[in-house]
């Protein structure tokens, strides 16, 4: 994706239409790049790719029969629907909060405009433990929020509904954040021509502006979904990590792993793991398509 | 796993155009609706921290604070962040010298490396060193022979740390340092400055403030991480737990307001993060602004 970058010309004496080969970077003016780049797959490799490889290894010294069994017993397949249900049903609604969150920063001009658009990063910049605390202390049943829903026969804290709660608050900024460039960078001369031509407003909207921010929309979905799923310091506090019912799938890792059963909780991992790689793979697919039909 | 999201935010001012304006009643109830969810799931939770901990005055909000615990909790959370945000600094450089400014196969490949620990739970980013160092790990038995302690003590809370926090510096370099291109430090080294003036008074002068940026935000994750500690530490009193451990410590203990009261204080630490992050933002708009465009330009491809 980078290759085609406009603003890097090559360097030195190779001509700026020469395809890159490794000749040509052993004649580069710039110094440093031996050094550099080593440094950085020393680091990669030491801090992130050999760990990773060493949880895959552990993977297998499962059998598959035993593999299997363990990422199929029952509950853990009561904390994936938890994880994933919730993970999911968060993100979506995110979409609708954060494209009105977005096109209120982008659009209007009103008293506290930058004071929300700093606040919406809070859950990046909030450590997951606090968030947690603080938001279990709200909904217990003597909490600010959860007194008041109490009465209704709501209860938050302690259900997969807190699980829901705390995934929202952490997925909070992905929708924001991916429409706000778009939205901004959206012309208006679009809008008017469409307005020009005869369009009602909301035409316009449904014609015009949703098309365009779909793929944005989608990205930011799926970053606060893959966020969701492997979230675990807001969650364990308000959800009160009952097996079958309220315990999520890194939780269970954990518990595992404080059982000594390290094998098993290194093929929940690798699960994860591979989820993770899917969602990370579908969000590039979507980048792609949406370059795409930019260009057209 | 912010992967392609830019963690560079701009509004810029509304734009203004006739005959595309929201009737009135539009644009109040959105902005109500804004308000409303930004003040439910962002300000009230943030209200309650510190309403929990000052509950029982302020002699009781000190005390939980400075209790010899909270206190060594404070002491290790400083230490790794000491540790994690220079390693991940040097790291940053490294890796935006090497990928924006050198042509090299596999260089988007390499970039999406870098992003990996967003796209990793924090949980499986703590039991990747348990498998590696820990009793039953790979290196487990001769770690113990030689008497080494990595997991369940410091090196531990110190690797999941830098683990987490390995992208936050280098995704901010690498689009800066990208649309900046080598020239200036062609220049530089063609006027005969040597590569390590070039790089002190060249290329650092123009990604300074995008590296405080990295480096602020990469101090919040440090400082904050969860997850991935917990996991290594082993919870030792005094020993191995870093603030947010001691805030889950106390708060399982039923020890709500002073856990609130040491929770406060990393609740102003991410405050002071969002208005460093938010302020580098407005005042060096121009500074980022390249690195803004390139990431939406690397969001968009």
């Amino acid at each position: 994706m980078t290759n085609a970058s406009p603003t890097v010309p090559a360097t030195g004496p190779i001509a700026p239409d020469a395809p890159p080969s490794w000749r040509a970077v052993r004649r580069r003016v710039l110094p440093g790049f031996g050094l550099t780049l080593g440094f950085t797959l020393a680091y990669l490799g030491l801090i992130i790719l050999l760990p990773l490889a060493a949880t895959v290894v552990k993977t297998l010294e499962l059998s598959w029969s035993d593999f299997w069994s363990a990422v199929t017993a029952p509950r853990v397949l009561a904390s994936y629907k938890l994880t994933f249900g919730a993970s999911a049903l968060a993100a979506l609604f995110n979409v609708p909060c954060g494209l009105v969150l977005a096109w209120v920063l982008v659009r209007y001009d009103f008293p506290g405009r930058r004071l929300i658009d700093g606040l919406v990063d809070l859950p990046f910049a909030l450590p997951t433990a606090v968030a947690g605390i603080a938001l279990t202390g709200l909904f217990a049943k003597n909490g600010w929020f959860g007194s008041l829903l109490d009465p209704l026969g709501i209860s938050v804290a302690y259900t997969p509904i807190g699980v829901w709660v705390a995934l929202t608050f952490i997925g909070l900024p992905f929708v924001v954040r991916t429409v706000q460039p778009i939205l901004e960078e959206l012309e208006p001369e679009l809008e008017e021509a469409a307005a020009t031509l005869g369009a009602t407003r909301l035409q316009t909207i449904r014609r015009v502006v949703v098309p365009a921010l779909i793929p944005s929309v989608l990205t930011g979905f799926a970053l606060a979904f893959a966020r969701a799923i492997g979230e675990y310091g807001s969650v364990v506090f308000i959800s009160g990590n009952m097996p079958m019912k309220t315990e999520i799938t890194p939780l269970l890792i954990i518990t595992k792993l404080e059982q000594y059963d390290y094998a098993g909780a290194t093929a929940l991992a690798v699960v994860m793991l591979i989820v993770s790689f899917v969602l990370l793979l579908l969000i590039q697919l979507v980048q792609r398509w949406f370059t795409a039909a930019r260009q057209r | 796993m912010a992967g392609a999201v830019s963690t560079l935010s701009y509004v810029a001012s509304p734009h203004r155009r006739r005959g595309l304006d929201d009737p009135r009643w539009l644009k109040g109830t959105l902005i109500t609706i804004a308000v409303l969810f930004v003040a439910v799931f962002l300000v009230v939770p943030l209200a309650v921290v510190f309403a929990e901990g000052l509950k029982k005055g302020f002699g009781a909000y000190t005390a939980a604070i400075m209790e010899p615990d909270a206190l060594a909790a404070v002491r290790l959370t400083l230490i790794a962040a000491a540790v994690a945000v220079p390693a991940n600094l040097v790291f940053g450089v490294a890796a935006a010298w090497a990928i924006a400014k050198f042509e090299f196969p596999g260089r988007s490949f390499l970039t999406t490396l870098i992003d990996l620990p967003f796209a990793v739970s924090p949980v499986i980013a703590g039991l990747v060193y348990v498998l590696l160092f820990g009793a039953q790990g790979w290196w487990g038995p001769w770690l113990m022979e030689h008497d080494i302690n990595i997991v369940f003590a410091v090196p531990g809370i110190l690797l999941a740390t830098i683990f987490v926090t390995v992208p936050f510096i280098a995704r901010e370099l690498i689009p800066l340092m990208q649309a900046q291109g080598p020239d200036e430090e062609l220049a530089a080294l063609t006027l005969g400055s040597g590569p390590f003036r070039t790089f002190l008074k060249v290329t650092l002068p123009n990604i300074k403030w995008g590296l405080f940026y990295g480096v602020i935000l990469c101090n919040a994750r440090a400082m904050g991480e969860f997850g991935a500690v917990s996991v290594v530490s082993g919870h030792i009193r005094g020993e191995t737990n870093t603030i947010p451990l001691h805030v889950e410590i106390l708060y399982n203990e039923y020890q709500i307001q002073a856990s609130f009261a040491v929770a406060s204080l990393l609740t102003l630490l991410a405050l002071i993060t969002l208005v460093i992050k938010s302020t580098i933002e407005w005042r060096h708009r121009k500074a980022l602004q390249a690195a803004a465009n390139s990431n939406l330009r690397q969001f968009a491809s």
